[in-house]
């Protein structure tokens, strides 16, 4: 790819520099340094070594409060400082909120976390009256939001990343412009290195982009620099592979934020397969195909399901979940091996598809697992999957109103997602509890009063004294969609001489002509 | 005054009636609501969901939440966890609380099984102070055995006062419970009342150690 014709991208690349004390004035609807920003403010994060200062405002930092200094130092240094916890999940939050809304500028976006965004605008920048005039939309539009922003546009993320931090602000690299005249003089703090990196690349005396770069281009130099380095694989830890990313020599991927689709392999066999070793084959395959895919996306498998396709049209499913993602071929492929022992191949197997239904950002993950879990929580679905996939889907539920007034009837349930039908408010004419068993349990009436309820009855073990009554409900049957012999039940709300307050019914009456003596039931509890 | 709000809590009683289960849903939500007055976050804005883990015995012996019966706050944002085994639970629940848009949990245990020992209800503490989202846990017919819960109460079902148009009638539910150990409030007895929408209050002090007015623990109310 090196040195070949590319069509140019365009990145746009915005940083808020202030993103977390931008939320924390929203939530206060002041402006900077009005308000509750006038007097000295800072957000601190909790460290092992105590509170540490993730921002701190205009008045704090006028105060000598700086970002990443001890909340006590601070305190000394300005004692009238007010500090406020930071939100590193809400700031996130937010974050992903900004990213998809920054997609009005280009039809894809990625977080750049922690405070920045990184938007392709390759040909959509006519649409905003040219590059320059994109930029200051940018601006005016995060600065309504209420979020002060630094914006550069380049042909390659790291450059336009440079620019929005280091450079001017508002900078534009146009295309097919030389980028090392707008980079040289930066400083190497802009390759978006480790911390101890960028203080090796200081005791080897390079302070710019423009020394690096040179020093890399020299004869002899690249390879130099590049034993340096040797050890460093990822990119973040080597110059080389920043510099590179930054003058587009190496492309560079980025996630966009669109949540991808699953990964899918499948094999359709021109001859059915009824033997074990065969199928043993097909299943290292489609591991090594599947592996192939996820490795792409930067992404391991949590859970996979593998059908097998049979020739009669029977489907036989074996669902596998993995307590941390993976990418290893060989390990897929012997997990599926030990739980194919009992497949019924039949007349044979003609499909067999691996789909991964639960993949994480494996290569990125890995290096801030703890972080990403610890500090940042799930969200919802996220949540409602990872439960899905251990507990299985008809475990996690919701309830919904349903159109029916047996009261076992009138819920129903539902996927936790799934918007249910529309309602229309529900009207409560009768009190219903709070719980409903799972099936209506009979319970052993030993005294009843002549009008009708009972006055002592035995359930689980235990006589219960009814002291206080509401009642008869009576609730008839569904003659449509039951026999004519089912009987009516009068449902009465009861509450025993020590508070226990239950829902009992009497199924039938005493000579309706559809039984013998009606029995008596408990269906519900309140609290 | 801002107290912090309890954010793993257990409520022990009995499994032959929801007077537990009720208890933990009236101090939960009334920490919701303390929540919000505290203004993080208003109250039409907030549509996270409310996540409820029980075990499959839990359900069988106390049957499962009934949305016509719930407050109309939890109904409409109610997701029901049916868990086979206590480990599963466990796993719900932890991952409920990891999670950032919801309200709180709520986790339904039966008896005392092996699984949730202390290290299990320490692991649920860590992770609800985490990550903020509180924890209410149900133990019906259980022995208060060592856990790192944050406020452990123990509830039962109290005679109701007579509602006003039909004195025969069941009234607001109403329990004695027991805050047999706290952090943050000394233990004590009160006979508390719920009218099942949201507002739980104090009736009485019941004879026991003095309370001091204003917000306690998270709870509105009036004592006397």
């Amino acid at each position: 790819m090196t040195g070949s014709p590319r069509a140019e991208r365009r990145i746009l690349s915005f940083w808020c520099p202030d993103l977390s004390l931008d939320r924390w004035r929203q939530m206060h609807g002041c402006g900077a340094g009005e308000g509750a920003d006038a007097v000295p403010v800072v957000l601190f994060a909790d460290t092992a070594h105590g509170p540490r200062i993730a921002a701190a405002n205009a008045a704090a930092a006028a105060g000598g409060a700086r970002r990443g200094m001890m909340l006590a130092d601070a305190r000394t240094l300005c004692p009238a400082i007010r500090a406020v916890p930071a939100d590193p999940t809400g700031d996130r939050a937010m974050l992903e909120k900004l990213a998809l809304w920054a997609r009005r500028w280009g039809p894809w976006s990625a977080l750049d976390p922690p405070d920045g965004v990184m938007v392709d605008v390759t040909g959509a920048a006519h649409l905003f009256g040219g590059e320059r005039a994109l930029l200051e939309d940018v601006r005016r539009r995060c600065g309504r939001r209420g979020f002060g922003v630094r914006a550069a546009l380049a042909p390659t993320a790291g450059a336009a990343w440079a620019l929005a931090r280091h450079g001017a602000d508002g900078a534009v690299i146009a295309a097919g412009e030389e980028p090392m005249r707008w980079l040289a003089d930066l400083p190497v703090a802009a390759l978006r290195l480790d911390e101890d990196v960028l203080i090796v690349l200081r005791r080897l005396g390079f302070r710019t982009l423009g020394e690096l770069a040179a020093a890399a281009g020299a004869p002899g130099g690249r390879s130099a620099v590049h034993r340096r380095f040797r050890n460093r694989r990822s990119a973040a830890a080597n110059p080389l592979i920043r510099l590179d990313q930054l003058l587009g020599r190496v492309p560079e991927p980025l996630l966009p934020i669109a949540p991808p689709h699953q990964p899918l392999v499948q094999r359709r066999l021109l001859e059915p397969l009824r033997h074990r070793e065969l199928l043993d084959q097909v299943i290292d395959d489609l591991a090594g195909d599947l592996v192939r895919v996820l490795a792409e996306r930067g992404q391991g498998a949590r859970r996979l399901e593998l059908g097998l396709w049979r020739v009669d049209g029977d489907v036989v499913a074996r669902p596998l979940e993995l307590a941390a993602a993976t990418r290893d071929p060989a390990h897929i492929a012997r997990l599926f091996r030990m739980r194919l022992d009992d497949v019924d191949a039949g007349f044979g197997i003609e499909l067999v598809r691996l789909r991964s239904t639960w993949t994480e950002s494996l290569a990125s993950a890995q290096a801030d697992l703890e972080r990403q879990a610890d500090t940042l929580g799930t969200s919802l679905a996220a949540c409602v999957d990872r439960l899905v996939a251990r507990l299985g889907p008809h475990a996690v539920r919701r309830p919904v109103p349903a159109a029916s007034h047996l009261p076992e009837r009138a819920q129903k349930w539902v996927p936790p997602l799934d918007s249910g039908m529309v309602e229309q408010g529900q009207l409560r004419f009768h009190a219903r509890p709070l719980r409903l068993l799972e099936q209506p349990e009979q319970i052993a009436v030993l005294y009843a009063t002549p009008d009708g309820y009972p006055r002592r009855f035995r359930w689980r073990g235990r006589v219960h004294e009814v002291t206080r009554v509401e009642g008869p409900e009576r609730i008839a049957p569904e003659w449509w969609r039951e026999k004519g012999t089912a009987r009516l039940r009068d449902y009465y709300r009861i509450e025993d001489g020590e508070g226990r307050r239950y829902w009992i019914y009497r199924q039938g009456l005493i000579g309706d002509g559809r039984g013998g003596v009606p029995d008596w039931f408990l269906q519900g509890l309140w609290g | 005054m801002t107290r912090p709000p309890v954010l793993h809590g257990e409520v022990f009683g009995s499994g032959n009636d929801a007077a537990a289960c009720a208890a933990a849903l009236a101090l939960a939500m009334d920490g919701w609501r303390s929540a919000q007055a505290r203004g993080s976050l208003r109250e039409e804005q907030d549509r996270r969901s409310v996540l409820w883990v029980q075990t499959r015995k839990a359900a069988r012996i106390g049957g499962v939440p009934y949305r016509p019966g719930l407050p109309a706050d939890v109904a409409d944002r109610l997701v029901h966890v049916l868990a086979r085994t206590c480990e599963d639970a466990l796993f719900a629940m932890e991952e409920g609380l990891r999670c950032r848009d919801l309200a709180f949990v709520l986790g339904e245990v039966d008896g005392n099984p092996r699984a949730l020992d202390f290290t299990a209800s320490r692991r649920l503490s860590l992770a609800a102070e985490r990550h903020g989202v509180p924890l209410w846990l149900i133990r019906l017919d259980a022995e208060a055995e060592l856990s790192s819960a944050r406020a452990r109460w123990r509830v039962q079902a109290r005679p109701s006062s007579p509602p006003q148009w039909n004195p025969a009638a069941p009234g607001a539910a109403t329990w004695h419970g027991e805050l047999f150990r706290s952090r943050l409030h000394p233990p004590g007895e009160w006979l508390l009342a719920w009218d099942g929408a949201g507002q739980l209050g104090i009736v009485s002090a019941d004879a026991l150690p003095p309370m001091r007015t204003g917000t306690r623990h998270g709870m509105r109310g009036q004592p006397g």
